[in-house]
């Protein structure tokens, strides 16, 4: 099963490259694009021999202990 | 007793030959090098997290070398009272492992910062002993992710303990204004609860020896040393 973990910065910081892009659109014309925050995503693939309580499991620990830090961000699993 | 201290390397460490210098020229005693493969350190007073780009920066910062294999023995360092230094990845690197508070996010004007800077020390530690109070350091900082980020409930904790070492502030010149990086609180440097780690994003072992721009440097090294 293919799973999509969305990590962001917290929404209380600044996260400077969105304000760029932004900054960039709008100089393109394409205005009335705003509150640009970019994150990141994580794609992979988590074994389907597991059990639902299992690979919610797998995924959070993997989430809490490497792929997001928790002091300046938030994630979002999508199945 | 000679003092003895090691530096450890990371794939992607690119400080860490200059932290060995520093530390060979400025104590005068033993210093390992020890590769993060490694799961033991050897018995040292101080271990240096030398600065660069570990595991290239993949994910955040910090983030994979803060899983190595040495890491572990690290904490135990840490835990017998042994002193910790990193500096700007490894800043970032003891963060990652939770050795100290917060976070280092990227630079808030988006630019690699590689330049001198000027701190000061907030409050007194055995990093900074002998360092008086309003001396300004000229020491450079190289980074990207630089900028000090927690809430407000560990910043007020940071402050109530003392945890902060240094702070930017403006210098004879270059620096037209204090926060270089946008560092809540214009912070430079943090320690942990029991000061005997510190984690800062200036590089003293860039400023020591006769032919640097400045030599303030020394100053971390020799309050350890004191």
């Amino acid at each position: 099963m293919r799973i999509k973990i969305l990590i962001r910065l917290k929404s209380q910081i600044l996260e400077p490259q969105g304000k760029v892009i932004e900054k960039s659109l709008s100089n393109l014309g394409l205005s009335n694009l705003t509150n640009i925050r970019q994150g990141k995503l994580i794609e992979l693939d988590i074994s389907d021999k597991l059990s639902e309580v299992e690979k919610n499991d797998l995924i959070t620990s993997a989430c809490k202990k490497l792929l997001v830090n928790e002091i300046i961000e938030e994630y979002e699993v999508l199945g | 007793m000679s003092f003895k201290s090691a530096v450890i390397t990371f794939p992607g460490s690119n400080c860490d030959r200059d932290a060995l210098v520093y530390l060979k020229i400025l104590t005068n005693g033993e210093v390992f090098n020890i590769w993060h493969e490694e799961t033991s350190l050897p018995n040292v007073d101080l271990v240096i997290i030398p600065g660069g780009f570990s595991f290239g920066d993949y994910l955040r910062s910090g983030a994979m070398a803060a899983k190595s294999n040495i890491i572990s023995d690290l904490i135990n360092h840490s835990e017998k009272g042994g002193y910790i230094l990193g500096i700007c990845n490894g800043f970032q690197i003891l963060s990652e492992i939770g050795l100290l508070k917060g976070a280092l996010i990227q630079n808030n004007k988006l630019k690699f910062l590689g330049k001198s800077c000027f701190i000061k020390k907030k409050y007194k530690n055995n990093f900074n002993k002998s360092i008086n109070h309003d001396q300004i350091l000229e020491i450079p900082v190289a980074h990207n992710e630089g900028n000090f980020y927690c809430d407000s409930d560990n910043l007020k904790y940071l402050h109530d303990n003392e945890l902060i070492a240094f702070e930017y502030c403006e210098g004879k010149y270059s620096n037209s204004e204090a926060n270089i990086n946008g560092s809540i609180d214009n912070v430079a440097g943090i320690t942990n609860e029991n000061k005997n780690i510190l984690g800062m994003m200036p590089h003293p072992e860039r400023a020591f020896q006769d032919f640097h721009k400045s030599q303030d440097g020394k100053l971390i090294l020799d309050s350890i040393l004191s």
